[in-house]
């Protein structure tokens, strides 16, 4: 026979206080560990939402970044007259040009420069890059010293409001607008003109080179035939593999320290479970003894405790859940390591972290209340009824 | 006297509920104190600088370099004692993940400028005479167990090729705060080879490093220099050596403020613990407060029963905590994942740090159970069971 589900509900409800504390730990800890979830998603999401799967990035071979690369300009046409490249409805092949370098702007409410990507794209880098959109202003006029700035440099940096000027490399460069990158990589950059920016910064060679592929399984093709053209100093990557690579120590990091923090904390909370449960079994010793006396046998006994317990993890759970929730409207611009320049991501609360949280707290709940529900089924009757 | 060992006694009465609050106190205090000797570790480059030091940059960011020729030309500012030049390298030892910063430096001055770098005068010497020649930091040789005349093979990212660099030094700090996990070659190494492959990219330099003579007037020798530089074609930015690790911190700042968070979440789930063993005590014991207010003791004895019993439990927990907090420390600092700190120490703010929250946490749950168990009614109180 069952032990009704009102009792162990009523019990909880019974003792307002330590319910609240008990579950209020729980969900601290189910707080911290959705946060790191969530914030890992966030940033696969806009490491994977900045590439493409058609397309391809060059970068010099050895070089891990496309500011530590190098393409120069024979080779960056050598790549443009290979057959897997895309041809656009003039013939032209699909290939970005690009020079990338690192400049410094100031973030609002500090006063230490952080690295920015500022990168300079040839007409064609846009039409490889659909997910970009003009939100304010216009587009910069190529041959000029205009730029546009992403969404995130719009929003968290000083001075880029449109109508202001950076000024690098002995130049002004005007802001003429601002563009959405849909969430990726692209929002946390500032464009310009890619040859004015050569120029500005006495560069004879690009970066990278983006380019698209002709067909989609033809990635296999094109990299053997980089390969072989001895020409080529050059590594081609999808270019979405390419983002998620440049993302990977920042990635590991969070998930590291997050997995770290997450069992540590727990254990705390386990701990507070186990006190909590436990003085419920000492306090309904008799309770208990009733119970057995009246036919309910062990394992119920065990059922009911065990269910108490998973039920106050499950009020934890859902609580930090709700209040983690919250936190996707914030976004969060920090360093990464490997391309040493500002990247910003969200939180994303996804249905698979929903399930993997609320399966961490109930675990919580269980091993909180196992032993204190395993002694209460142990009880001999006649000893528990005569504790009153 | 009789008073605390009323309360010591009282702690001890439910031993599995005080030794479980406890070993949670033990477990927080231990955690929030990494995390605070974390954020320190973040910090540990700014603080190891030197005052009479600075650097100077390109204006645009770290990754342009400067003529070299602007040695001499920032030598002659006056104030200025004496100037090094040091590049990133950014290469990599077999694997990715084996990080560690590497530099190619001025060798002729690079470590004169450098006192805390504590090595042996024949060895810096062997170091100056190879032009493949490395110095590398203590902590670093003993991560990947290297020795003096071993061959290390390091792939460049930046400077294209596979180069072999021979160990002629190794240093170590001359205290705790240096860090000693750097690997130094000699720049001439990179720069001829750029001369002969990409003699556009040869002579060209990173940053300068610059000591002073009068820290004092270090600000206004930085402008010197600046303007120095004005409206040429690589402008500068002179400053501190702190000050410019310190931009470091503020570019990761989201990450450092994210555990500074994290560091006091453990502190309130530890007092939601802690509160809750409060709560259940001074619930159980309801029957016995009201006896002792009857005896005529005061509702302010009963409450400071409470208060004293929920500071003794926290702060054992946390004296346990901080003494645990050293070996943990000192366990970490010497695992892989500590290694990619330059410097991991407890520091004295930490431990007050944590007796701190012992004691806030011990006041706080002692709160709500206090309260109540001053204002019961001494009938209700003698009725109340468990």
């Amino acid at each position: 026979m069952k032990v009704p589900f009102s009792y162990v509900f009523r019990n909880l409800w019974t003792r307002k206080l330590t319910t609240l504390l008990t579950a209020g730990g729980m969900g601290l800890v189910v707080f911290v560990f959705a946060a790191v979830l969530m914030l890992d998603a966030g940033l696969k999401q806009t490491m994977v939402g900045t590439g493409s799967h058609d397309n391809v990035m060059f970068i010099r071979k050895g070089a891990e970044t496309e500011i530590q690369s190098g393409v120069s300009r024979d080779q960056a046409s050598l790549i443009e007259s290979l057959p897997q490249i895309a041809r656009d409805v003039d013939g032209q092949p699909m290939v970005s040009k690009e020079s990338v370098v690192l400049t410094s702007l100031t973030k609002r409410g500090q006063d230490k420069a952080s690295n920015i990507i500022t990168r300079g794209i040839p007409p064609m880098g846009l039409v490889l890059r659909p997910q970009v959109r003009i939100t304010q202003g216009r587009m910069f006029r190529p041959g000029s010293s205009e730029i546009v700035v992403g969404r995130n440099i719009f929003e968290e940096f000083e001075g880029v409001a449109i109508g202001q000027s950076l000024r690098f490399a002995q130049r002004d460069w005007l802001v003429v607008g601002t563009f959405d990158g849909g969430k990726s990589a692209f929002d946390s950059e500032v464009w310009g003109d890619c040859e004015q920016l050569m120029q500005a910064f006495r560069r004879t060679g690009y970066s990278s080179a983006l380019a698209r592929l002709a067909d989609s399984n033809s990635y296999d093709a094109l990299t053997s035939a980089v390969a072989a053209e001895i020409r080529l100093t050059v590594e081609g990557k999808r270019e979405q593999l390419f983002y998620e690579d440049q993302s990977r120590a920042l990635s590991t990091f969070i998930s590291i320290l997050g997995t770290v923090l997450s069992v540590i904390f727990s254990l705390g909370a386990m701990i507070g479970a186990a006190i909590t449960m436990y003085s419920a079994v000492a306090t309904r010793t008799a309770e208990i003894g009733t119970l057995r006396a009246l036919g309910f046998r062990r394992p119920s006994i065990l059922v009911a405790f065990l269910t108490e317990s998973l039920l106050l993890s499950l009020v934890g759970g859902i609580a930090g859940l709700f209040f983690a929730s919250f936190l996707q409207v914030i976004t969060i611009s920090t360093l990464n390591f490997q391309s040493f320049s500002q990247l910003a991501f969200g939180f994303v609360l996804t249905p698979k972290i929903i399930v993997q949280t609320l399966i961490f707290s109930l675990i919580m709940g269980f091993v909180g209340g196992f032993l204190p529900a395993f002694k209460a089924a142990r009880m001999k009757i006649v000893d528990s009824l005569r504790a009153a | 006297m009789y008073y605390l060992k009323l309360i010591f006694k009282n702690v001890f009465r439910a031993k599995l509920r005080s030794g479980l609050t406890i070993l949670g106190l033990v477990i927080a205090i231990v955690a929030f104190g990494l995390l605070q000797t974390v954020v320190d570790a973040w910090f540990a480059g700014a603080n190891s600088s030197s005052a009479a030091r600075m650097v100077t940059r390109n204006a645009i960011s770290l990754v342009f370099p400067m003529p070299s020729y602007y040695r001499d030309r920032i030598k002659a500012v006056p104030g200025v004692k004496s100037v090094a030049h040091s590049q990133w390298f950014g290469g990599i030892y077999i694997e990715p993940k084996n990080f560690f910063p590497q530099f190619a430096v001025d060798h002729e001055n690079y470590f004169e400028m450098y006192p805390e770098f504590l090595m042996k005068p024949e060895e810096l010497l062997a170091f100056k005479r190879d032009r493949q020649g490395a110095v590398v930091g203590r902590k670093l040789a003993d991560q990947y167990g290297w020795k003096v005349g071993d061959v290390i093979p390091i792939r460049g990212t930046i400077f294209p090729g596979e180069w072999r660099f021979t160990i002629r030094a190794i240093f170590d700090g001359k205290d705790e705060t240096t860090i000693t996990r750097q690997f130094y070659f000699q720049w001439d190494y990179i720069n001829e080879y750029l001369k002969k492959r990409f003699p556009r990219r040869a002579d060209q330099i990173g940053v300068f490093n610059i000591e002073v003579t009068d820290p004092g007037r270090i600000a206004d020798i930085a402008r010197a220099i600046d303007a120095e530089f004005k409206n040429s074609l690589a402008e500068t930015l002179t400053e501190t050596e702190k000050a410019f690790q310190l931009g470091f911190v503020a570019q990761s700042e989201a990450i450092v403020v994210a555990i500074r968070i994290v560091s006091f979440v453990v502190v309130f789930i530890i007092m939601a613990v802690v509160a809750n063993t409060m709560a259940m005590t001074a619930r159980e014991r309801l029957a016995e407060y009201a006896t002792l207010k009857a005896l005529g003791f005061s509702p302010q004895f009963v409450a400071a029963l409470v208060y004293g019993e929920a500071l003794m439990l926290s702060l054992i927990g946390a004296g346990l905590g901080i003494l645990l907090t050293f070996p943990m420390a000192a366990g970490f600092a010497s695992s892989p994942a500590g290694a990619v700190f330059a410097a991991f120490r407890v520091s004295g703010d930490t431990i007050i740090l944590q007796a701190a929250s012992g004691l806030v946490v011990g006041l706080v749950a002692a709160v709500i159970p206090g309260w109540r168990s001053a204002r019961i009614r001494i009938v209700d109180g003698l009725r109340h069971v468990g």
